[in-house]
């Protein structure tokens, strides 16, 4: 697979912490996902959580049922096993709205200016100039053209992180904010380093904020139907394609999110690693067949 | 049965055990930060020892309790007032209808728990009664108790025996100065070899930023990461990595400065190196230090981790004898 043999450490006594690749990328993220998929099939006695990460994993698990060195050892042995397994994945794709360029957005980054590595354009206008894009429109075809896998979720509930599905040459990279922001909107569409994310809550942040989606990824009172199961979207390994949206398709999603009419478009997918990477662009048009249903 | 909240106290949540299995999405542990005190205050009231009760930060609240009930102070050093007369800390004590129940300053330790025979009674989501306060769910109404609030109690089973009491030695240790065992991992590595030292020898110190989510210390020296081409998709600081996902205990520096002790509450992932764990054992005894409370690491390995949880266990076990 070209990314070596997985890093794998004791977090104390109730965890172990599987690195298995010091850089992102598709390989590592998808070695992950096999491994914990394949890991929370054999109902290991004791274990809590299993946690995949974009290019590591983490279980957390009772030492006085399992003992660790024998979760070592299995680990080990998954990891060994996945070896010649053709890497495919029964996951779901997500078509999210976005308002680029928003005022909310907008307004709250000229609060943080000093923050910022460049205090006189806006994260959006800096992201595309520092990535080589002739133009914020630009910017944003890219941004929104090529799908992104949900690699993570986490830091606070629900809160997916995004890595782009195209060749290493054309992701986006952008640095954090020089200082955190102590505030950023609800459901702002950020990027730091090589990954997209969205903010499900609001509060403190240090990625470049781009735009703010209409259409909410937490809700503990579970109002909209797609929370019909769960309080959060997103899980790691789906799939999310945003679609570039104006002022006034954003009012009228809000108020159909007040009134409990919003809905997502989510489509089945399988997605084969081999076969994206032999032809991305190819690939992702499937990708997109898939959502819009022909 | 029912209390109304007359004053709030600093941050008074209810907790529990904690609520196991949404790590995944981001949805971390919750439940009382000192299990060891919160499984007392239970026990002492007659209750299944992971029964939801109160957590009281650094200051008790004031409640009016509206029935005859029985409850049990567990935890920092806090005495329970009956209408303003002292009543014992680590004791079932009864509280006729009426009684306003309030709290001396804490004098030792940060947590205090506030058991309730019959347990807190709010609404169980996904497994636990436990407030997580950045997802604003759990708990009652998903936040800090405030003025005004009427907290429901739960039916209690049998007749909690009064005067039952946490013999002495076995009530939770509260000393101004700890030592906290690490199992050094995870992004050890990362820092240079001087810091690797510095960190165990330094005393520190905690910060007045110590909450539920985590422990940031400080007054030790920073720690120099090594220096290398940051792998791709990690950040450009040497503290940074890919973003992963965070062991509760873990610890991380930004930037070198201030180690940040995750607790039940954590962020459950971020681009932060974590340098090692803090042992199962100990991670109660973090919950009881108040800011500028001295700390030591020391670093130990996985068999002595495991051998002071089968301690820490044993230790449980002789106060769920005493309280049977």
């Amino acid at each position: 697979m070209g990314i070596g043999t997985a890093r794998y450490s004791f977090g104390a006594d109730e965890h172990i912490f599987v690195e298995l690749s010091e850089e992102m990328s598709l390989e590592a993220f998808f070695k992950g996902m096999a491994i914990t998929t394949a890991l929370a099939k054999r109902k290991v006695p004791g274990v809590t959580e299993i946690c995949p990460a974009n290019a590591s994993y983490q279980v957390k698990f009772d030492p006085d049922v399992t003992h660790p060195n024998e979760m070592m050892k299995l680990l080990r042995q998954l990891e060994r096993d996945m070896g010649s397994v053709e890497l495919e994945l029964n996951t779901r794709i997500i078509e999210v709205p976005v308002l680029y360029n928003d005022p909310w957005t907008r307004e709250t980054l000229m609060r943080f200016r000093e923050r910022h590595q460049e205090p006189t354009s806006t994260d959006i206008q800096y992201a595309a100039r520092i990535n080589h894009f002739k133009s914020v429109d630009e910017f944003i075809v890219a941004h929104s053209g090529s799908p992104w896998f949900v690699s993570m979720v986490g830091f606070v509930a629900g809160l997916p992180f995004l890595f782009q599905l195209v060749e290493r040459a054309r992701q986006i990279e952008v640095p954090k904010y020089l200082r955190p922001r102590t505030d950023t909107p609800k459901l702002t569409v950020g990027h730091g380093g090589c990954f997209g994310c969205i903010y499900s809550v609001r509060g403190a942040g240090g990625y470049q904020m781009f735009g703010i989606t209409p259409a909410p990824i937490f809700d503990p009172v579970q109002a909209l139907p797609y929370f019909k199961d769960f309080m959060c979207l997103f899980r790691p390994g789906d799939i999310v394609k945003f679609k570039p949206i104006d002022r006034d398709a954003y009012d009228g999603a809000l108020k159909q999110v007040e009134t409990g009419t919003f809905n997502l478009r989510i489509r089945p997918v399988a997605f084969a690693m081999k076969k994206f990477l032999a032809d991305p662009a190819g690939y992702n048009h499937q990708l997109e067949e898939v959502l819009y249903g022909i | 049965m029912a209390f109304k909240v007359l004053k709030s106290g600093l941050a008074t949540t209810v907790q529990d055990a904690g609520r196991k299995g949404y790590y995944n999405v981001g949805i971390p542990l919750s439940g009382a930060l000192d299990q060891y005190s919160f499984r007392a205050a239970n026990l002492l009231v007659g209750n299944d020892e992971n029964t939801a009760a109160l957590e009281c930060a650094l200051m008790g609240p004031d409640l009016e309790f509206q029935r005859d009930a029985v409850i049990a102070v567990t935890g920092a050093e806090m005495a329970p007032k009956l209408n303003g007369t002292p009543a014992s800390r680590n004791e079932a004590i009864a509280v006729k209808a009426g009684t306003v129940v309030s709290f001396g300053i804490m004098r030792i330790g940060a947590r205090a728990y506030i058991g309730v025979a019959g347990g807190i009674d709010v609404p169980v989501i996904l497994g636990s009664r436990s407030t997580y306060g950045l997802g604003a769910f759990g708990g009652f109404q998903g936040r800090k108790l405030q003025v005004g609030d009427i907290v429901p109690v739960g039916t209690r089973k049998g007749t909690p025996k009064l005067g039952r009491r946490v013999p002495d030695g076995l009530a939770m240790p509260l000393p101004k100065e700890l030592e906290l065992r690490v199992v050094p991992g995870l992004y050890f590595h990362r820092i240079a070899d001087e810091s690797a030292q510095t960190f165990f020898e330094d005393t520190w110190a905690v910060a007045p930023e110590a909450d539920r989510i985590g422990y940031r210390y400080k007054q030790g020296r920073p720690l120099k990461f090594k220096e290398r081409k940051q792998p791709f998709g990690a950040g450009s600081d040497p503290s940074n990595i890919v973003d992963a996902g965070y062991p509760y205990g873990s610890i991380q520096v930004p930037g070198g400065l201030e180690p940040i002790i995750l607790h039940r509450d954590a962020v459950s992932g971020g681009g932060y190196a974590m340098i090692g764990t803090i042992i199962s054992a100990d991670m109660d005894r973090i919950a009881q230090m108040q800011p500028n409370n001295k700390a030591r690491f020391v670093k130990v390995d996985l068999g002595a981790a495991l051998a002071a949880r089968a301690d820490h266990n044993q230790r449980l076990q002789r106060l769920r004898s005493a309280l049977a």
